[in-house]
């Protein structure tokens, strides 16, 4: 059983959230998966480690579905993201929104993408064959590059 | 008491995902505060602090009961 805004721990099946937005009135539905990726700016990731605060990413995800349905009246949503190891290639996050025309479907799925990047309590953690760093802005921390586990 | 919730780097920081603070109430700057002196290297000004699983601002109560999230910087998708 799904729910539509969702944090599961298993591989995520695209057809289930696909099914769940697609309805006779939806002449178009966008899919976008963040999969993950073997090469970041010449460091080879093996694999990544996601966590979450669960009960409060599933709620930030909803409301970022709600925030989509009042810009874009007629649209349907559906968002899950996934925890735990992610291999090269696995999808960690889909997004799914159907409407009655295309402009809207794609326009709102860039949106959600862009707002779970901001305000969802999930963290990303990347393991490389030489060490391993927890993702997010880490730009703005003082020891530039240091890894957190030093 | 109030109950804080450690992840990611914070977690690893730490060494905890959860800990219980006996304190009736406090700001949220006070339990960055608190964080900061008890863990260095906490790094409380990149920190949002998320109270009943809602971001709240640095002058906002916690009351006894509370249940508080450390946030730093997400990186979800």
């Amino acid at each position: 059983m799904m729910k539509a805004f969702e944090i599961v721990e298993e591989p995520i099946e695209i057809q289930k959230y696909a099914d769940y937005v697609l309805h006779a009135g939806a002449g178009a539905v966008t899919i976008f998966t963040g999969n993950v990726r073997e090469w970041t700016h010449g460091v080879r990731t093996l694999y990544l480690a996601y966590e979450a605060y669960i009960p409060m990413a599933e709620k930030k995800l909803a409301e970022i579905g709600a925030e989509m349905e009042e810009k874009w009246p007629d649209i349907k949503v559906s968002i899950v993201h996934r925890i735990g190891e992610l291999k090269i290639s696995d999808i960690a996050v889909l997004i799914a929104v159907s409407s009655p025309h295309r402009k809207a479907a794609y326009e709102a799925n860039e949106y959600a993408i862009e707002r779970i990047k901001e305000v969802v309590p999930i963290w990303k953690k990347e393991i490389w064959e030489d060490g391993e760093e927890w993702i997010g802005a880490q730009k703005k921390y003082p020891t530039k590059g240091k890894k957190s586990n030093d | 008491m109030i109950k804080v919730f450690y992840f990611a780097r914070l977690r690893e920081l730490t060494g905890k995902a959860e800990e219980i603070i006996e304190e009736k109430a406090m700001t949220v700057e006070q339990l960055l505060d608190w964080a900061e002196e008890k863990y260095p290297g906490f790094g409380k000004d990149m920190i949002h602090v998320a109270v009943n699983e809602e971001y709240a601002l640095q002058e906002d109560i916690i009351q006894s009961g509370d249940t508080c999230a450390f946030i730093p910087p997400v990186s979800g998708g």
